[in-house]
């Protein structure tokens, strides 16, 4: 098994492994940090399967602004998520 | 929204320079390399979202009016359009590329076969990428910039 097979095995357990962890999180800016991990780690994943343009834009898009909004929104509200 | 402590502003003022290098660099060389206007005005609004999380937006409005942000962004609308319909006018047809082949402007036409990369080829393609990465960059801004002045508000508002 080469290398990028593994890497092709490790990186989608990687991803579902941080997307589980994200809503699992009570801490909601924890929470959005793992979602970052996971938009990085897809981008990393489109990045093996022979996409750039599309890492690239996963990697602008999805790990830097979508995390600034989260985390904007999360600023003007309470930090850690309360009982229901 | 107000600005985050001392250490988030160092960071932020060194790391920025560099984000938004990179991000029109890939504007820049968007028909040589992967990426183009789309992908580098991501990479260069995520710069430019990093400086208002880190200062606030109070700040960030200080040193921006919105109305030329208004005014760049339909700039790169007007710009694209009126750059496929001088194809029609010098050329052919819409979206004609006009330019290349003439010695003006990204007017070479590079070799066959695989060489070293020549910025100065594309014709009008590099110039649609410009406008394009003018367009993103103040429209993926403004998106944040709305919603930081509208969480500051209503912060307000509740007080």
């Amino acid at each position: 098994m080469t290398f990028l097979e593994l890497l092709h095995i490790i990186i989608p357990i990687l991803i579902v492994a941080a997307s589980v962890v994200a809503i699992l999180l009570k801490d909601l800016l924890a929470a959005v940090i793992a979602v970052a991990a996971m938009s990085l780690l897809l981008s990393l994943e489109f990045y093996i399967l022979q996409a750039p343009d599309v890492a690239i834009a996963q990697a602008g898009v999805g790990a830097c602004l979508t995390t600034a909004i989260f985390v904007i929104a999360i600023r003007a509200t309470k930090r850690m998520e309360g009982e229901i | 929204m107000t600005e985050m402590s001392k250490i988030v502003r160092t960071i932020t003022s060194i790391a920025f320079p560099f984000a938004m290098i990179y991000g029109l660099y890939v504007i820049a060389h968007g028909h040589l390399t992967p990426g183009g206007g789309f992908q580098g005005g991501a990479i260069a609004a995520s710069a430019c979202a990093m400086i208002l999380v880190a200062f606030g937006s109070k700040w960030t409005l200080n040193k921006i009016k919105e109305k030329g942000l208004s005014v760049f962004e339909s700039l790169g609308a007007i710009g694209f359009i009126a750059l496929a319909l001088l194809g029609l006018v010098f050329g052919v047809a819409f979206f004609n590329n006009f330019l290349t082949g003439s010695n003006f402007l990204f007017g070479t036409i590079p070799a066959t076969g695989s060489g070293l990369a020549d910025i100065n080829t594309g014709g009008v393609i590099p110039l649609m990428n410009f406008a394009v990465g003018l367009k993103v960059i103040v429209g993926l801004f403004v998106i944040v910039l709305v919603m930081a002045y509208a969480s500051t508000s209503f912060k307000e508002d509740k007080k």
